[in-house]
């Protein structure tokens, strides 16, 4: 209840910090257009307004202010008018039984999803193939670790469109092209916290297993495996994130399939802000349903499995 | 005279480390005939750990021999013949106390269908029956003890090294499961290496204590307990009892005194 109440006040703060800032945001075009109207503005000059910063602006004129929330392509849209546009491109789809139109937020987020979970089923599979030959390899340790770490540090936004373009050329699937992009961005955390997760068991747990002459894939199957699941759901639901972001970027670059990052860019080519920031907030809020669900999972299997109480 | 079950010749361990090579086992001696139950104990550091580990083929010994059985420790270990109790339990959170004890059994390849005799008794034998379905979070330390004993058991070995397996438990706790560590050392015949900081303890529950002291860690003496089998808890304020304590306690000083 109490933490209900603190969670709300900080959404409430944040939303009024956001209106707030929307004033300084909008006002030159709020201007602009209240001259058209034939309204008085101080200074009536556009260069000098410009010189003179916002903040000051909009504190000599107020009379402003309440346009700042009306305007069509602001350059940042009210919370009220990206929840309009939200509700109005997926509810509001859903109403008149078009769910699955090229408008629908709803659709678009679909192609997000499926895209998402392909890497990062995909990049958890690739993440655990990988810490596991580590874990059991000094060679593997040695030679491929040094690659992974590598690989997170190449900007995801410049090469994306180069392996959309290969996996173009060999003719794969656009949604596996994008569901390779997610993998990328996903497999590195599974990794970190798998190979942390497969070496957490301590000394004395070892040499139990030595003093019943386990063999390795036993030590493996009975003890590592097991005591890695706290770590693995820790990387998980980073990896989920991470996958989502690959998804978005990946879209960019095909966006003639749609998809959350396709709504991005098009909003941002016709200065459909309140476009953008709708597709960043349903963006966000997947990604939370994301790792809240992993959260879940990640509840029940370590309570069963008795790490946690 | 049968041949001891576990026999040391002349062991030396050193370890190399940064701070240079730390002697951990000098020039030790000893034989533990079957059937015995011998406690070592000595200050921090002494080797006790260490002489266990090397019976247990966890540490190979850089000088001198051992035998288990007649075997290297290696052999040994493979043919089950010893059971090992850590300090810390060690059981595994997602199995139940029938399933921790079952993980040797899985791990030696017993038949699946004898793991349930196996548990059965030695669940009987530590006390814990009708606790098997339990997670050992669900269990006082000193029942997850037992757990690890019952566990240490369950493939038949008819060695049992402990090392300071009731440390971490408090006094009264303690005594009860000393008490229960006799019953069932009296009930299995097994031979019991046991290390331990305590003298009480020592002499409760040993045929002969050995009384090790560190830098280099050797056996300063070897001292044989008189008390009978039979030995109820009280048995700790009689004169007898007292004095065996003291005579370990006069060869702890005695190795002390080397040191300094
Ligand atoms: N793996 C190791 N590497 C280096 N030195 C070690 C190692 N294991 C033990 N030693 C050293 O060997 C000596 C004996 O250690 P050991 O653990 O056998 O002592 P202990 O008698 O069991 O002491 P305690 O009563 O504290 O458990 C110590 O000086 C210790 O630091
Ligand atoms: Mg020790």
């Amino acid at each position: 209840m109490k933490s209900a109440l603190s969670i709300l006040t900080v959404i409430a703060a944040l939303i009024g910090l956001w209106y707030a800032a929307c004033v300084p945001m909008n006002i030159h075009e709020a201007a602009i257009q209240a001259q058209r109207a034939g309204q008085e503005v101080t200074p009536a000059e556009a260069p000098e307004r410009r010189k003179m910063g916002r903040i000051a602006l909009a504190v000599k004129n107020p009379g402003l202010w309440r346009t700042v929330y009306e305007q069509d392509r602001p350059q940042l849209p009210a919370p009220h008018q990206v929840g309009a546009e939200l509700w109005k491109t997926t509810w509001g789809m859903v109403e008149r039984g078009r769910a699955f139109s090229k408008r629908s937020l709803i659709l678009h987020g679909w192609i997000t999803l499926s895209a998402t979970l392909l890497g990062f089923a995909f990049g958890t599979l690739l993440g655990i193939v990988l810490a596991v030959s580590i874990v059991h390899s000094r060679a593997m340790d040695m030679s491929v670790m040094p690659w992974i770490i590598a690989s997170q540090t190449v900007p995801i936004l410049a090469i994306a469109p180069m392996i959309v373009v290969v996996l173009a050329s060999l003719s794969v699937d656009d949604l596996i092209a994008k569901g390779v992009i997610s993998m990328y961005l996903s497999f590195f955390p599974v990794v970190v916290g798998m190979v942390k997760g497969l070496r957490s068991p301590d000394a004395m747990q070892m040499d139990q297993m030595k003093t019943w002459s386990a063999s390795r894939a036993q030590t493996f199957w009975k003890l590592r495996l097991p005591s890695s699941a706290p770590y693995l759901f820790a990387s998980l639901k980073v990896g989920v994130a991470a996958s989502l972001i690959g998804a978005v970027v990946a879209e960019l670059s095909l966006s003639q399939d749609g998809g959350l990052g396709a709504r991005l860019l098009a909003g941002s080519y016709y200065g459909q802000t309140v476009q953008i920031w709708s597709a960043l907030l349903g963006a966000a809020t997947l990604a939370a349903v994301l790792v809240w669900a992993i959260g879940l999972a990640q509840g029940m299997t370590l309570r069963r499995m008795g790490f946690q109480r | 005279m049968s041949e001891p079950v576990i026999k040391a010749e002349n062991l030396d361990l050193t370890f190399q480390t940064n701070d240079g090579p730390v002697h951990a086992l000098k020039d030790v001696s000893l034989d533990i005939m079957k059937g015995d139950f011998v406690s070592f104990i000595g200050p921090s550091g002494c080797g006790k750990t260490t002489f266990l580990r090397v019976v247990a083929a966890l540490e190979q010994p850089t000088g001198g021999a051992v035998s288990v059985n007649g075997m290297s420790p290696e052999e040994a270990r493979k043919a089950r013949a010893y059971g090992y109790v850590f300090q810390h339990a060690g059981l595994y959170p997602w199995r139940t106390i029938r399933g921790n004890i079952q993980l040797p059994l899985e791990i030696m390849g017993f038949p699946k269908s004898e793991w349930k005799d196996h548990i059965d008794r030695v669940l009987d034998l530590v006390d814990l029956r009708g606790f098997g379905k339990k997670f050992p979070w669900q269990l006082s330390g000193g029942m997850q003890q037992r757990a690890s004993i019952a566990r240490a058991l369950a493939f038949d070995a008819d060695i049992l090294l402990m090392d300071e397996p009731f440390g971490a438990l408090d006094e009264i706790v303690r005594d009860h499961l000393n008490e229960q560590l006799l019953e069932l050392w009296d009930k299995t015949h097994k031979t019991i290496g046991f290390v331990t900081h305590s003298i009480p303890e020592a002499v409760y529950l040993s045929t002969r204590i050995v009384v090790m002291s560190p830098r280099p860690g050797r056996i300063t003496d070897v001292i044989e307990n008189t008390l009978p089998r039979e030995r109820p808890l009280d048995i700790r304020d009689t004169p007898e009892f007292l004095e065996i304590a003291h005579r370990v306690r006069e060869g702890l000083r005695a190795g002390h005194a080397y040191d300094d």
